[in-house]
């Protein structure tokens, strides 16, 4: 199955739940509704063969509604095929739910995710920091968090 | 009725047998191991975050401190995948893929001998480390000679390569190629018959190929669990779909089946380093792309469009047109991808880096859980794991 019928499957089977598609360089990009993500994953790793988790990670586009993206890089060993899949998140409800049940791979993943975005993962089964330590305070890959960190000043250039 | 108490025992992170600063809480009944919790992020440098605030050039060097036991495959993976942004994958010149691909293969012998030396050497048979280590040395001079650093290569180039090969390079690296097959026996001799090796791995850490690919690990620690799947072949770049190579499986789904997997692969890369060296023909080693592509020294000091380019791209950046890509690169320890998201300006937006010492790692507990705490040493080599890119 092509990566254009499997997008098109996935319409047939949700919908309204599947908010856009762009095609960029050759890859395929799929944005679903975020409440339907754990059936969404599951349709495309049972049905579609899309069997390997690659990738979890989140962009945080500060300034912009909804300001977080989750995204899926999906992979289908067999059919060597490859699909992103992203899920808006809202600022003021950065939650949604967990796929670690569909593939193992994402418990790790959206720790990290959680970690360094501050993204929570509802029904995680592990929800913990993984990269920092456990009492670190705030997100740092987000965009408002400052590369220098929290309690410096920033970096002025060396000709100052 | 008796009870049973667990103890908790705490192995590194300062502990020789975990390749770098990985910290594993181990709940023991006995010597069985019940539950094993890894801990991470004791080498967290930010190199995701670094990177936001750098250009596309200026985040290469970054990349060689990821896996540094496979430096030049990181780098790889990054090129692709800013290539790819810049839609200039098709521009790549002949020469630069094919030594790309050599050097690709010799960084995969590079890191496979560090595999086999440390799991070697944690399981008790220390010779065979002072042999990979010989043979390594003969790579570490050749990454030297070429890029002028051992470790830190950062020797490729968004377009290229960053210089030509030296003069008579070539003829070191068709002899080192044509001899390693013989080493590689002289390691099998040492280990394959082994007793104590056998006993030690035949059987540890199994993992089923379901089990394996639902926990995303990938690489010879896969293909070793009978999935037949290496991004070489199945996704080719940089021109591997023009080289004859078999890609190694094996169906023990245990440590064994990994070791002769790995081994396999030691061999296949001097087949694809004989291949591509037939193929290397003088030619240009940079996509002919000024505004992207970082000018040779001499057109910088040479002629004005040459040091407008250098100038512009120096001190601003090339901007890629809005976008997102992902590229993955079969790295020697998995799946490495780089996943770069574009807003138009001169710095990557976002990057992820799809670590797979990080993915693989995560399969450790349902690997060792059952068995004896010994065998957590041998599941740790078998993994091949690299610290610095499991933090990043």
């Amino acid at each position: 199955m092509s990566v254009q019928a499997a997008v098109d499957r996935l319409k047939a089977q949700f919908g309204e739940a599947v908010v856009a598609v762009s095609e960029f360089r050759g890859e395929t990009t799929v944005v679903v509704k975020k409440d339907d993500i754990v059936a969404i994953c599951s349709f495309l790793k049972k049905e579609l063969g899309f069997n390997f988790l690659t990738d979890l990670c989140a962009v945080d586009y500060l300034g912009q509604a909804p300001r977080f993206m989750v995204v899926y890089q999906l992979y289908s060993i067999g059919a060597h095929q490859r699909l992103r899949i992203k899920a808006a998140v809202e600022e003021g409800d950065a939650r949604i739910d967990t796929v670690s049940g569909v593939w193992a791979t994402a418990n790790w993943l959206e720790r990290e995710c959680y970690d360094l975005m501050g993204i929570v993962f509802n029904n995680h089964p592990d929800p913990r920091r993984i990269l920092m330590p456990s009492d670190w305070v705030g997100h740092p890959l987000r965009k408002d968090y400052p590369v220098q960190g929290p309690d410096r000043e920033p970096y002025q250039g060396r000709l100052q | 009725m008796a009870t049973f108490e667990t103890m908790t025992i705490n192995m590194g992170p300062q502990h020789p047998s975990t390749h770098g600063v990985l910290q594993l809480v181990l709940e023991l009944d006995g010597e069985v191991v019940v539950k094993a919790t890894p801990h991470i992020g004791f080498l967290h440098r930010g190199v995701e975050k670094l990177s936001e605030h750098r250009t596309y050039h200026q985040v290469l060097p970054l990349t060689d401190r990821l896996d540094y036991l496979a430096p030049m495959h990181n780098n790889l993976g990054y090129v692709l995948a800013v290539e790819k942004l810049f839609g200039l994958t098709d521009a790549i010149p002949e020469r630069a893929q094919v030594v790309r691909v050599i050097m690709a293969e010799l960084t995969r012998i590079k890191s496979h001998l560090v595999w086999l030396a440390c799991h070697a050497l944690d399981i008790g048979a220390m010779t065979v480390f002072l042999y990979c280590f010989r043979e390594r040395e003969t790579v570490m001079d050749f990454y030297e000679k070429i890029s002028g650093a051992r470790m830190t290569s950062n020797y490729f180039r968004v377009g290229g390569l960053s210089a030509d090969l030296p003069a008579g390079i070539e003829q070191e690296i068709r002899k080192f190629a044509q001899e390693m097959p013989g080493h590689v026996e002289t390691y099998e001799g040492l280990l394959t018959g082994n007793k104590i090796w056998q006993k030690r791995i035949q059987g540890v850490g199994v993992i089923s190929a379901e089990d394996a690919i639902d926990l995303g690990v990938s690489g010879p620690s896969l293909r070793g669990s009978g999935v037949n799947w290496d991004l070489r072949r199945d996704q080719p770049y940089s021109g591997y779909e023009n080289y004859d190579f078999e890609v190694a499986v094996g169906d023990g789904c245990d440590t064994w089946s990994r070791y002769h997997c790995r081994l396999k692969e030691l061999r296949e890369s001097c087949k694809i380093i004989l291949q591509a060296l037939d193929r290397l023909k003088p030619g240009p080693i940079l996509a002919d792309a000024p505004k992207v592509c970082l000018p040779p020294k001499k057109d910088v000091v040479n002629s004005i469009e040459g040091l407008i380019h250098h100038f512009k791209i120096i001190s601003e950046g090339p901007k890629p047109e809005p976008g997102e890509v992902y590229v993955g690169v079969e790295n020697p320890k998995g799946e490495v991808g780089y996943y770069l998201v574009s807003d138009g300006s001169p710095r990557p937006y976002r990057m992820k880096i799809r670590p797979a010492s990080f993915i693989n790692l995560q399969a450790l507990p349902k690997m060792c859980e059952g068995s004896l705490i010994a065998d957590v040493v041998a599941v740790i080599g078998t993994l091949d794991i690299v610290l610095g890119e499991i933090d990043r």
